[in-house]
């Protein structure tokens, strides 16, 4: 494993991952359900709103990053409104 | 009649999975936990935050390199489209010539990427290249080696030569799948050959040309073998698009983190795309299905 170069923050980012990737799965199967139109006119399930919350966030930290709007985390607040949305409105 | 639920099909995806996971996720891993570090070589690193994304973002080379790549993928996406389309339209339906078109279209696809790249090299050459020396010979300055728009001009061109056909191919496919009965009525309603083309034969070809559309933008947004054998990259950083640019960072370079700090906001960027194209696609065949 040491030629993957693991640091702890990149494991617990990937851990988060795989833990959202599992909840969904569960919850997938557990409480199925039907695919819904929101603001975006397309049919998405919430595995589609996890992928559409997820690419987001990464843009968000990037556009944050980037235009230097200050510490990152608060660009972590903007992702968990921004994830909100998502599953409310997409 | 009831129908028995069996989950365990989901077991003939594992090879998958597993082949996934080693050719893709666990190299993206590793470039993920290299583009929070930095390394002298010897297996050693030392850790170094979000900086190498805030040097990227802020590096004029790599908004450059992207800048050109797009130019580059939305002009052969212009031309390629249209003139795929227009010689699907124009190749016989059915019979020998039928064969002998689709076999010769699909030619230029058979050649690996680096022997397009040498034909092309060598075909611009003024010394001993047919196209170089007839286009010298006739009093037109073409260097692709130092001139800019000639290197531009060259590399559009071959890869237009190269994946035509593929756009070609795809929509020939569409067009076959058109009925006869709705040309017959369209003859009857003396439609003009623009109102074939528009209401027939485009909504059609709509599915198979997002296809073709989405491959042709990923593998330009992608290309590197082509332009590498032919100018390197240059003259200059002419057309030094993203993948080249990655590549003299991460192996000329050796600079590992900034290069995995850029393949990430690369990776991020195509993914944003193809999303959005599959999104587009299968909203597309929902359509159909419905209607």
């Amino acid at each position: 494993m040491s030629w993957m170069a693991w640091t702890w923050p990149t494991a617990a980012f990937f851990a988060v991952i795989a833990l959202l990737l599992v909840t969904f799965s569960i919850l997938a199967i557990r409480f199925p359900e039907t695919p819904r139109r929101g603001i975006l006119r397309i049919e998405t399930t919430r595995g589609d709103r996890l992928f559409i919350t997820l690419l987001g966030s990464a843009f968000i930290n990037l556009i944050w990053l980037g235009l230097g709007l200050g510490p990152q985390y608060w660009a972590l607040v903007v992702c968990l409104v921004y994830a909100a949305a998502v599953f409310r409105f997409v | 009649m009831n129908k028995t639920v069996n989950q365990k099909a989901w077991f003939l995806v594992l090879p998958v999975l597993v082949l996934v996971a080693f050719s893709a996720v666990i190299p993206l891993m590793t470039v993920v936990n290299y583009s929070v570090q930095d390394t002298f070589g010897n297996n050693v690193f030392f850790w170094n935050g979000i900086r190498w994304f805030e040097e990227m973002l802020a590096d004029e080379r790599m908004w450059n390199a992207l800048g050109r790549q797009l130019v580059f993928s939305s002009i052969i996406l212009a031309i390629e489209v249209p003139l795929g389309i227009l010689v699907a339209l124009s190749m016989p339906k059915r019979g020998f010539w039928a064969s002998f078109c689709l076999v010769v279209m699909s030619l230029p696809l058979l050649i690996p990427w680096n022997v397009v790249g040498t034909i092309w090299q060598i075909f611009g050459r003024i010394d001993i290249g047919l196209l170089g020396y007839t286009l010298d010979a006739i009093g037109i300055d073409y260097n692709y080696t130092q001139d800019f728009y000639a290197a531009w001009i060259t590399v559009v061109v071959m890869d237009v030569w190269h994946w035509t056909s593929l756009v070609a191919l795809l929509a020939y496919a569409g067009l076959q799948s058109i009925p006869d009965a709705y040309y017959q009525a369209a003859k009857i309603d003396q439609a003009s050959r623009w109102a074939v083309f528009r209401y027939i034969e485009l909504p059609k070809m709509a599915g198979v040309l997002m296809i073709a559309i989405l491959l042709r933008f990923m593998d330009s947004f992608m290309i590197y073998t082509e332009p590498f054998v032919v100018t390197g990259g240059g003259p200059g950083n002419a057309t030094t698009f993203l993948s080249i640019d990655l590549v003299k960072m991460a192996l000329g370079q050796f600079d590992l983190g900034p290069a995995a700090a850029f393949s990430i906001m690369y990776f991020l960027v195509i993914l944003l795309i193809s999303w959005v194209f599959y999104t587009v696609m299968t909203n597309l065949d929902k359509r159909d299905a419905k209607g």
